[in-house]
Formats: C-alpha cells, structure tokens, sequence
C-alpha cells in the first residue's frame, strides 16, 4: 500500500497538476489508493446512479497531499490517511463540510471508529472513514523462535529492547521510515502518553529508537513488505495491511515461509483512511453520492474482501466472509481495542522539530 | 535566422528562467501551511538562515558532494579505457559497441535498480554465490550501504561517461600518436602528452553529466542505500513531504544549483579559455 518515496516523485514529475479527465455533467472523479476498492461496485455505482466514475488511483499520501495543496486538483472525492495527512490538509481547509442529510447511510457506520476519528475531525463533519488497520510486529516465525524461542512477539520490546532486538540483527530488522509512527509507539513503551509533544518526551523516545538503532538494518516505509516476503528479513514493525501482504506473498513462494503479524499489547497506533470532498471538488453533489455509496454495506463488504483491512462500517461485518470478520488480527476484540491510540497533527514547528528528530535518530546527527 | 537563433533561448527562458524564478519566489516566502499553496510570499531570507545555522544540510550538502566525486572518479577511471577500446575497434564495429553501452537504457531505470537490490540483497544472487563457491560462508549485505549507493550510480551513469569521451577520442587524429612514435615516444610518453590532454573536453563533459546528477541523486540512494547515508536529495525531500514546507525545500534547491552550477560555471568557462589559448 506505501511505495517508495522515488515511486512518489516519478509519479508526481509523470503528472503535473494534470488531473483525471474532467467530464462535464454527470461525473465524479475519484481518487483513490490503488486496489482500494472492488470494481464491480464502482460499475454497479455508474449504472444506478448514471455518473460517470473517473477513476484514478495513487500509491502514496504524499501524491495526494501536494495536489491538493498546490490547489484546483480537480478531484471530487479523495481518500487520504487520517494522521498526519488528513488532518494536516484539513487544517489548511481544503475540505468541504459534508451534508448528512444526504447521507442516508450514515448510521451504517461504526460509533468507534467515528469516535477515534472525531479526534482528528470533530463531529465527523468533514471525513468517512473507509478502511483501518493498525501499527505492529510482522515476523518470520521460524527465524525468531531458533533465535529467541521466548520471543515477546506481542510486545512493543521485540521492536525496543535492546536486548530483544540485537538477537535479531543477523536475520534482519527494519523499522518504518516515520516519525509519527515510530516515536508515538516508542512512547507508549515508556509508559507515557503517545501523543505527548513535549520536547523532554520526544527525547526520551528518541532515546529509545537510538539504543536499538546499531541492529535495525534499515528504516524504510515499504520496503519491508518484499524483504519480509523474500526472507531477506525477520522482524519489522509496519503497518498491519503490509504484513498481510508480505505474508500471502511469502505463503506462494516456493520456499513457503512463514510470516506472522501481532498487535503490541501495549497498544497500537490506529490508522484510518478517510474518504472526503475536497473544497474546490468540481461535482461535489456527485461527491455526495458516491460517498454514500461507499456507506452501503455491501460495497465496504465486497472492498474489505479484496483488500483484506477492516473497513469503518459496522453494517458490513455481516456481509463478510468469516476469515475476515472474525480474524483477531484484523477485527481485534474490544480488549485489544480498547488499548488503540490516535495521534494529533501539532503545528508546524511541531513537525519541523519532530522531523528533525528522527533524522538524528536515523543518521546520528 | 534570427528564429532559429532565438529558439534555444526561448527554450531555456520558459524551461529553466521562469521555474527558477518561481523556484526562488517561494524559496523568499514564508511557510503557511494553511493556507493553498502553503507560501506566504513575501522577501524573507529566514530560510536560507536556517539552511546554515542547522549543521543538518552543510552535512547532507557534504555527503552527496563526496559520493558524487566518489562516483565520478570511478566511472572516468571505467569509462575511459572503454571510450578508448571504442574508438580504436574496427570502424564497422563501432555502432555495435556503442549500442551496447546504450542498451540497459532501453529497460526502464527503475527496473534496473531494483534489480541491484535483487542481486545485492542478503539472499541476492551475489551472497548466494560466495557461499555457494566458499569464497565466504557468511557474507555481509551489501544492499543497504554507501558501497552499494556508489556501485548504483556508477552503473546507471557510466553510459554518460562514455559517450562524450568516445566523441573526442574517435575525432583524435591518429597521425600525432605514429608522428610521437616516430620520434621515439613511447605508448606512455604519447598517451600522457598528446592523447589525454586533447580528450580534456570530453572528460570534463563526461565528468560533469555525471558529477551534477549524482549529487542531487534521490532513487539510488533511497533503494540501495541504508539509513546512515543522508544525501541532499532525501533532506530536499523531507522538507517538502515529510515536513511540507515548500518555502524550505525550494531554498534548498535554489542553494543546491547555485552551489554547483556556480563553480562549474566558471570551470567550464576557465576550460574553454584555456582551449582557446592553445589552439
């Protein structure tokens, strides 16, 4: 779901403020994170509802996030992540209040998922959710248990303690390239609170990834999915969806490894997509539309089955199959759930200083 | 005539002049990230303050400058026998040889890099075979390390090298080598005095298509190297993504060219004076 940042920029160098293809009339142009959705549904959309979807897709927030700030993207609806991109690009107001009088499925969605977003969009006013995940431990089981049999796979020491982690520096260790991923849970493994922005804080966090940094082979945001996959690594902490993806890919490959995902008992970062109109949407009415389409059970139903992550909306759970609905490691139970934490955007020089961070932690200057 | 004079101007005017003063007008600005786009402008030169308080970029700005020059120097020191080997096959030979050297790009860059990682990464087909031959039973990765950064660039650049160097080498009148062996130079003696300084202009091309790109290089590093290596181009890139503050990313850029294309500016210029003395 996250490629590299070259992919990004190759991309973006590709289509200069060039947006999808404008269609006058009866049309919405949807961006959207590519195989976000089942297509299917999108053609079922066109035939009931007579617009035209033109349907463009992108890899990464970042794409997204300078469209929109560059201004008149064209888009009418796009799906951004909630922390730090949503809310930043919210901030800025480049998103239009959403009238819920129009969405009649509305109450199809889950109240605890609305909440956790409620965090970053108070009231909901601007944002749906579409699908979530959350930030853990991917591993290659046979590689930890011949080195640590014990291994605290569940918990946020297998990823900072460093006593934990040098076992694994010969078979490989990565870390998500993000500050607002890693110094969050490295926060909540000293017991404080995730979304602190006190400096003292952040330089304890800090402390904390530079003590297991000698044995992390390499911090990236994506790369992880193919190393996992490939056996080339054995630990990584990443998103929930990207293990997911590395572990199908590993079970095809011929040697057939194992991989496994855990959600840290201590807590995990809960991420949420959101799908939104952005204010200069050409067809916000369409807009409209489509995201009450993307409300109805069925549709969220059907995406979830393609994509493999829980979707936001509580009248689909029925319609999926069980592999998905009662998998604990995509649908946690409410234990588990309890424990999920969000983080806030904070200002600029927040951002700046926080960026800045991670860069000494990462490179040591 | 005078269109034609005027057209590669024109070019350089909308291409290169006018994004670079817009480049420079939000490099002037203030960030505002809220508002679209996130640029106050204005005439503040409180980025290019921080730019030289803040050791970070100097660094950055230092690495990417030593890996460039690393780079360079190894593929001159490739390039040129391979320009030379070139130059001197059989005339009908030639066109061969250069779309060899031209080939790997009719596949995609990109592809070309991901496939080092494929053959450098731990289970890479490199470590595979010094285990498999013995030659090391546990051989370190070298994906993910600044050996790996420099065998990348100068793999994809190495063609940029060559081709400028086979341009002056192949013009070489063959006559003033068999005139110096005449009056008893050796193949040394000949190759320093006569052969290496008139391929001066094509080395210094050469060196320059690969010096420039390299240090503001961003793919290579990203998929080859590790996270210890900060190059210009990842710091250029938090700044506008990570960080989202367009007015710092372009006051980075803006340094970036004039720290580089100032003085190679005026080496050239020294370059082409010095050539004109002579002839």
């Amino acid at each position: 779901m996250r490629l590299p940042a070259l992919v990004i920029l190759l991309a973006l160098a590709a289509t200069p403020a060039c947006g999808p293809v404008f269609a006058q009339g009866g049309s919405v142009n949807v961006y959207n994170w590519s195989d976000y959705i089942a297509e299917d549904q999108l053609k079922a959309f066109e035939k009931d509802s007579g617009i035209k979807v033109n349907y463009t897709t992108y890899d990464s927030n970042e794409i997204l996030d300078a469209k929109l700030r560059t201004g008149r993207s064209g888009y009418d609806v796009v799906v951004p992540t909630a922390s730090p991109f949503f809310v930043r690009q919210l901030a800025a107001s480049l998103y239009l209040p959403l009238d819920k009088a129009k969405l009649k499925n509305w109450n199809n969605l889950d109240p605890e998922i609305l909440a956790a977003l409620g965090k970053y969009d108070p009231g909901n006013a601007h944002a749906i959710p579409w699908m979530w995940g959350t930030t853990g431990i991917g591993y290659n089981v046979a590689a930890i248990r011949k080195r640590m049999p014990d291994a605290p796979v569940d918990s946020l020491r297998m990823i900072f303690d460093p006593a934990v982690v040098s076992k694994f520096k010969d078979c490989g260790v990565m870390m998500l390239d993000s500050a607002t991923d890693v110094l969050p849970a490295a926060l909540k493994y000293l017991g404080l609170d995730p979304d602190s922005k006190k400096t003292e804080d952040l330089a304890k966090a800090a402390d904390v990834v530079k003590a297991v940094r000698p044995f992390i082979r390499k911090f990236h945001s994506s790369e992880y999915i193919n190393a996992l996959a490939g056996g080339n690594i054995c630990l990584a902490f990443g998103f929930s969806g990207d293990v997911f993806q590395a572990r199908d890919r590993a079970a095809k490959a011929k040697d057939k490894q194992e991989i496994a995902y855990a959600i840290p008992k201590e807590g995990s970062l809960l991420w949420i997509d959101v799908a939104a109109i952005p204010k200069d949407a050409p067809n916000p009415a369409n807009a409209l539309r489509f995201l009450d389409f993307l409300l109805e059970p069925k549709v969220a139903a059907a995406s979830s089955e393609l994509t493999g992550y829980a979707n936001g909306n509580k009248a689909a759970l029925a319609l999926m199959p069980k592999e998905i609905s009662e998998n604990p490691l995509i649908y946690p139970p409410a234990d588990v759930r309890a424990k999920f934490y969000t983080i806030t955007a904070g200002t600029a020089d927040q951002t700046r200083e926080r960026t800045r961070l991670w860069t000494t932690v990462k490179t040591g200057r | 005539m005078k269109a034609v004079i005027a057209l590669p101007f024109l070019w350089l005017g909308v291409f290169f002049l006018l994004p670079f003063a817009l480049v420079l007008a939000i490099a002037l600005g203030i960030n505002a990230p809220d508002s679209v786009p996130p640029v106050e402008l204005g005439f503040s030169l409180k980025n290019f303050v921080l730019l030289f308080t803040d050791d970070l970029y100097l660094a950055a700005w230092l690495t990417s400058l030593r890996i460039a020059a690393t780079s360079t120097a190894v593929t001159l020191l490739l390039g040129y026998p391979m320009a030379y080997a070139i130059a001197r096959a059989a005339p009908e030979c030639r066109p061969l040889l250069l779309m060899l050297v031209v080939l790997p790009f009719w596949t995609s860059f990109l592809i070309r890099v991901y496939a080092w990682m494929g053959l450098l990464d731990e289970n890479g087909l490199l470590n595979q075979f010094l285990r498999w031959s013995g030659i090391a039973a546990d051989p370190a990765p070298i994906l993910g390390t600044e050996w790996a950064i420099l065998l990348g660039i100068v793999y994809a650049y190495l063609p940029f090298m060559v081709l400028p160097l086979y341009a002056t080498l192949e013009k070489l009148d063959a006559g003033l080598l068999e005139a110096a062996a005449d009056l008893g130079a050796r193949p040394i003696t000949a190759f320093l005095t006569i052969t290496l300084p008139l391929s001066l202009p094509g080395i210094v091309a050469g060196c320059l298509l690969v010096f420039i790109p390299a240090v503001g290089e961003f793919v290579i590093p990203d998929l080859l190297g590790g996270t210890e290596t900060l190059m210009i181009g990842k710091v250029l890139w938090d700044e506008f993504f990570t960080n989202a503050d367009w007015p710092l990313a372009s006051a980075i850029a803006i340094c970036l060219l004039v720290l580089l294309v100032g003085p190679i500016a005026l080496f050239q210029r020294q370059q082409a004076r010095s050539l004109e003395r002579r002839s």
